[in-house]
């Protein structure tokens, strides 16, 4: 049975381990330059050339677009085209057990797409730690890699996601029986959890950091406005850090807007952000959020720091696998029971 | 060796079929003793049918002692239609062969000689 | 006569939609067996059922004294030509008897590669560039390579022009003739069934309507025409299957073991077919709603 399943993806395996080939390549090449040039630099974003942006966005791309390919073409199919081609008679018929039938396919598949997107995800994610996050000193940065737009992209949760791509594909496959039907269904469901999770799962797989802070010249960041709102917003500890909320709170401890005559005691203040010029007593600025302490606003911050990195992608990913276990239990039910 | 069809439409069952072919060729001499008939194997292949109808026809033809199995080896014809009997026929085929010439210059085609010796050979039949 | 499959008020049902509803069938062991009935009859979904490939909603099935697909060793023992003969199409035909090889318990590989040179079958052809009839063929092959002890074929012969359907035939009947095989066909064309079973049953609706020995069917069968009658006028052994009346004439079909004495009627036998089509026209609830078994 293994071997009829590597038969059958044989071809998309080899072309996809040949890119992910191609990718280590890539990397190895043009990583210790890019890694020297910005070793030690304070603005290492101005030190990237164009093609070095290119490169670093198109790993990120890869990467988060990769397992819903696997989810869509390996997933999909995996039961639904066997169905509609009356295949899974052939392979029941040749003394192969149903259980043993979907258990090889789930197994040998999601074994290749573990693989080849996990060698992919190791060379992209050391390609970019030197330059994850790099800031400039005019404006443009690098994203940081605790945050949604890269964490999905790097270390181990690409695997994670590839694996249940699959095991999801082949659920839908086995549902709706046809494999165009599945492979949609598959990508839509799919993205829909990837946007779900960072906003509503990971921010809370490890309970994060919640510290309730005063206003001060070491921890402001600046104020933005929106609509007719003032947000003001302080530092994490690190740069790093994911910040989740950063949200001022009255005295009672819920989040409270501004009060008015804040506003009106900032200099200046007609739109886009503003940051202390000066530091010292006499700025007008400090003594504004100083009425503001006084007035018992404090900031309240919910981050998960930058050292959780490793921590978070283990939780999530691990998470993952587990809910793609229950799937391939799923999957198996409903072959057993509801289809045959 | 002699070699079976099989006439879907005719109405009799294949084994009997069979049977008959058998005891035709036997009667026209063209199956002597000693003859082997085509394996069970080689009938069921060539006329794709059940190879339980050419056991029943072979057991029946055994039944009638024209045939007996030797086994591992195959089916024998365990008689021959006596010499003679192919002497009487020698002489009235080659009357019915002139006389099929005579029919033919006759102007008759085909069928009607066919329907002629039918209707005859019935007419025959009933007197006798 | 030992049955090599039984079942026992079996059902299948989809949604609110009975596909086969309390049917009660014995195979008999040893005999190539016809199955035949209309469509949606519900030949197909027995068929899938007692190859292991659709599990049963209500009632019991044993195939070579086990339920179907109860182990891989079951499955051994059962060899099936599916409906529309499913291949790999991506294989080619020599990757087809490696995966069977690979696959099955039992595998007679010499015997499969046999076939294969017989039937002039290039191994190195895919799968979707072979014509109907050799599909047929490989599907065969993979079924008989296994040794099994039943046979199920789902019209196999359905879709195949008349050479290949006679190919096929033939190879079937030589690998039944070289081995302790049981075989069920199902198909629509009687005349095929009528050269190659020795045994038919007929099912309409989900139920037997008549199973038994073909010849002693034919044999016991008979068309009997003359002036009209009622049909309640039959002598008690004689009893009815299909009857026809026109203003003057009736047409019966009867089943009787004794001679037909009364010289009023026309005898003659008749054909399998014409026998299966009065099995099947008759009408859902019978007299005593029981199948007709007629043993050897």
């Amino acid at each position: 049975m293994t071997w009829l399943t590597w038969r059958q993806l044989r071809l998309q395996a080899l072309t996809l381990g040949l890119l992910a080939a191609a990718i280590v390549v890539v990397a190895a090449v043009t990583g210790p330059n890019l890694a020297d040039a910005v070793t030690g630099n304070s603005s290492p974003y101005d030190q990237l050339t164009s093609t070095d942006r290119t490169l670093f966005t198109a790993g990120i791309v890869v990467l988060a677009v990769l397992p819903a390919l696997l989810g869509a073409f390996w997933g999909g199919p995996m039961v639904a085209r066997e169905l509609e081609a009356g295949t899974h008679q052939l392979a029941w018929t040749q003394s192969v057990t149903r259980r043993r039938w979907l258990a090889t396919k789930l197994g040998l598949t999601t074994a290749i797409a573990a693989l080849v997107v996990g060698v992919t995800s190791l060379a992209i994610t050391w390609w970019s730690s030197s330059i994850d996050g790099a800031v400039s000193s005019a404006s443009g940065a690098l994203p940081e890699r605790l945050t949604p737009v890269s964490f999905a992209m790097r270390g181990l949760t690409p695997l994670g996601y590839a694996v249940f791509a699959v095991a999801l594909g082949a659920l839908v496959g086995a549902i709706v029986r046809r494999t165009t039907l599945a492979m949609a269904i598959t990508l839509a469901v799919f993205i829909a959890i990837q946007i779900a999770v960072p906003i509503w799962v990971r921010p809370n797989l490890i309970p994060p950091t919640i510290e309730t802070i005063a206003f001060s010249q070491k921890t402001f960041a600046g104020i933005t406005i929106r609509g007719d709102q003032l947000l003001i917003e302080l530092h994490t500890p690190n740069r790093s850090d994911w910040v989740i909320a950063n949200e001022t709170i009255d005295t009672d401890g819920d989040p409270a807007t501004v009060p008015e005559w804040f506003r009106d005691c900032l200099p200046g203040v007609d739109g886009g952000n503003t940051a202390p010029t000066r530091v010292g007593n006499e700025d007008p600025l400090w003594d504004c959020l100083t009425q503001l302490t006084d007035a018992g606003y404090r900031q309240r911050l919910v981050y998960q720091s930058a050292d959780r990195f490793w921590r978070l992608q283990w939780a999530e990913t691990s998470t993952y696998l587990i809910v793609s276990a229950l799937l391939a239990l799923a999957s198996y039910w409903w072959i057993r029971h509801r289809l045959a | 060796m002699i070699d079976f069809w099989l006439d879907s439409r005719s109405g009799v069952a294949p084994y009997l079929q069979v049977v008959q072919q058998v005891r035709h060729a036997f009667r026209l001499g063209m199956l002597r003793e000693g003859d082997q008939l085509p394996t069970v194997k080689d009938v069921v292949a060539s006329l794709a049918i059940n190879p339980n109808t050419v056991l029943k026809a072979y057991r029946e033809l055994e039944h009638e002692g024209l045939v007996k199995p030797r086994p591992g080896v195959g089916t024998f014809v365990t008689r021959s239609l006596p010499d003679d009997m192919i002497e009487i026929y020698r002489p009235l085929r080659r009357e019915l062969e002139s006389w099929l010439v005579k029919a033919r210059r006759a102007g008759l085609d085909h069928e009607s000689i066919e329907a002629l010796v039918a209707s005859t050979f019935r007419a025959e039949q009933d007197v006798a | 006569m030992t049955t090599i499959l039984e079942a026992r008020g079996l059902g299948k049902r989809y949604g609110r939609r009975w596909a086969l509803q309390d049917c009660t069938v014995d195979l008999p062991a040893g005999h190539v067996t016809g199955l035949v009935g209309p469509n949606g009859a519900g030949k197909t979904t027995l068929l899938n059922i007692a190859a292991g490939v659709l599990s049963p909603s209500t009632g019991t099935i044993e195939v070579c004294g086990k339920r179907p697909a109860s182990s891989a060793a079951q499955l051994a023992r059962v060899g099936v030509v599916a409906q529309h003969t499913p291949i790999f199409a991506a294989l080619t035909v020599a990757e087809h008897l490696e995966m069977g090889a690979r696959l099955n318990l039992t595998w007679d590989d010499a015997l499969a590669w046999r076939r294969l040179d017989a039937l002039r079958l290039d191994p190195k052809q895919r799968a979707d560039r072979l014509s109907g009839g050799q599909r047929a063929q490989l599907v065969l092959t993979l079924a008989l390579a296994k040794r099994p002890e039943l046979l199920i074929l789902d019209e196999p012969v359905a879709s195949l022009d008349p050479l290949a359907r006679r190919e096929f035939l033939q190879g079937l009947m030589e690998a039944v003739a070289d081995n302790e095989m049981s075989v069920v066909i199902s198909s629509h064309l009687v005349s095929d069934l009528e050269r190659v079973c020795d045994h038919i049953i007929v099912l309409v609706d989900s139920k037997v309507r008549v199973s038994g020995d073909v010849e002693t069917l034919l044999d016991t069968h008979y068309r009997l025409v003359g002036p009209r009658r009622d049909t309640t006028r039959l002598p008690s052994d004689q009893h009815l299957v299909e009857a026809r009346s026109t203003d003057r004439q009736s047409t019966f079909i009867v089943r009787t073991e004794a001679p037909i004495a009364d010289p009023v009627w026309s005898v003659s036998r008749i054909g399998l077919e014409d026998l299966v089509l009065a099995y099947m026209s008759q009408p859902t609830e019978g007299p005593r709603g029981r199948p007709l078994e007629v043993a050897q």
